[in-house]
């Protein structure tokens, strides 16, 4: 967390960059799982109001984490691509990288939006009452109801992409990229 | 339940067994008309801590009250239990079964005063008996009184307890999902008796 040199200078991201990688992913796949459970559940009992609940708290959690991490990265540039990547994989690495940032923010704040516009409050973790930028409102809450979920399949498919990345690098390409990721190597 | 019911409150008895208390103020025609359409009773629960209001679309009520007279005055409600909305189709249908208002069984929830006392300018103390799901409960709701032209206004809330009322059963009872503590809050708008 005290590595404060461009990210660069050793061809691996910095501490910081590492942690708020590894701490966003797992809350994203907990969130997402939780997500994916709790809609399932029919009607409404106990277990499903504490899982939305702990999905929203997540929501929150990656949502305030993604802008420090955006605002790491812009201040922190990430190391440079192997040298002999085609242009049209840099473009598509960008791109996928690019999404996913966008998602990390969009996807709490859809959820927030259409937690609102049901009329239901999101207090974080039960203590801090967020204020709620919209009153209940019937076809809002289905409008951000759909965007959150189509934005949830899309995180899923560039998630997958992502994982595509990592076996292309690891097993085709054998040039080590993911060490640039990977904590506690130094 | 009825039994007692009809006992400490005659009135109420009439107005179960006419099946509303719109027969009733038929019949009292002195009584003062509530105007349900600007008139809202609401329950709001904590879910997680998180304050969730649910309003009552149906609702009967009669108010009789002359602010000069309150020791006179009489007021009844009879709610029904079944119109709670929450905002969310599936969540209401929960509230409405067994676990919860039980509204098959149970469809209205009422208040009756027995007693309106002066408690300040324009403050009255309201006591009464209130009935949810069978279970009834000696209350003394404060409420606020308005003179808007030629409409009577009243405002206030009872926090109460949902368990004494057996509203959340089986494992609903666990207070850390549902709190215990729930707000009833009204306004109510009444014309004024002719």
């Amino acid at each position: 967390m005290t590595d404060m040199k461009p990210s660069s200078a050793d061809g691996r991201y910095t501490g910081t960059a590492i942690a708020l990688h590894w701490l966003i992913a797992i809350l994203i796949i907990g969130g997402f799982w939780l997500g994916w459970v709790m809609t399932d559940i029919p009607g409404l009992t106990p277990t499903k109001l504490r899982y939305f609940s702990w999905h929203k708290w997540i929501g929150v959690t990656v949502f305030a984490l993604a802008w420090l991490r955006v605002l790491w990265r812009l201040t922190h540039p990430a190391p440079p691509l192997p040298a002999g990547m085609p242009a049209l994989q840099r473009l598509v690495s960008n791109a996928v990288h690019g999404l996913l940032y966008a998602l990390m923010i969009l996807i709490p704040a859809s959820g927030y939006l259409y937690s609102a516009a049901a009329g239901v409050q999101v207090v974080y973790l039960g203590i801090l009452p967020l204020p709620t930028l919209i009153g209940p409102d019937q076809q809002l809450k289905v409008i951000f109801r759909l965007t959150h979920i189509y934005l949830n399949y899309a995180l899923l498919g560039l998630f997958a992409l992502h994982l595509l990345g990592v076996v292309k690098h690891t097993l085709i390409d054998r040039d080590g990229l993911l060490s640039r990721m990977i904590p506690f190597l130094r | 339940m009825s039994v007692s019911i009809l006992k400490s409150a005659g009135r109420l008895g009439l107005q179960l067994a006419a099946g509303g208390v719109l027969v009733l103020n038929a019949a009292h025609a002195a009584w003062a008309q509530v105007d349900t359409s600007k008139s809202v009773i609401s329950a709001v629960s904590k879910q997680m801590n998180v304050p969730v209001d649910g309003k009552f679309k149906k609702f009967t009520a009669s108010i009789d009250f002359d602010p000069a007279k309150p020791a006179a005055a009489k007021a009844q409600f009879s709610v029904d239990v079944a119109s709670y909305d929450l905002g969310d189709e599936s969540f209401n249908k929960e509230v409405r079964g067994k676990d919860w208002f039980d509204a098959a069984t149970f469809p209205n929830a009422t208040f009756v005063s027995t007693s309106i006392v002066s408690s300040g300018a324009g403050t009255y103390s309201v006591s009464g008996k209130l009935t949810i799901k069978g279970k009834s409960s000696d209350v003394v709701v404060p409420v606020t009184f308005k003179q808007d032209g030629a409409n009577q206004v009243f405002d206030g809330a009872l926090p109460i307890k949902r368990l004494q009322f057996n509203i959340g059963q089986g494992e609903w009872k666990d207070t850390s999902v549902v709190a215990d503590d729930v707000q009833l809050k009204f306004h109510i708008v009444s014309a004024a008796k002719k």
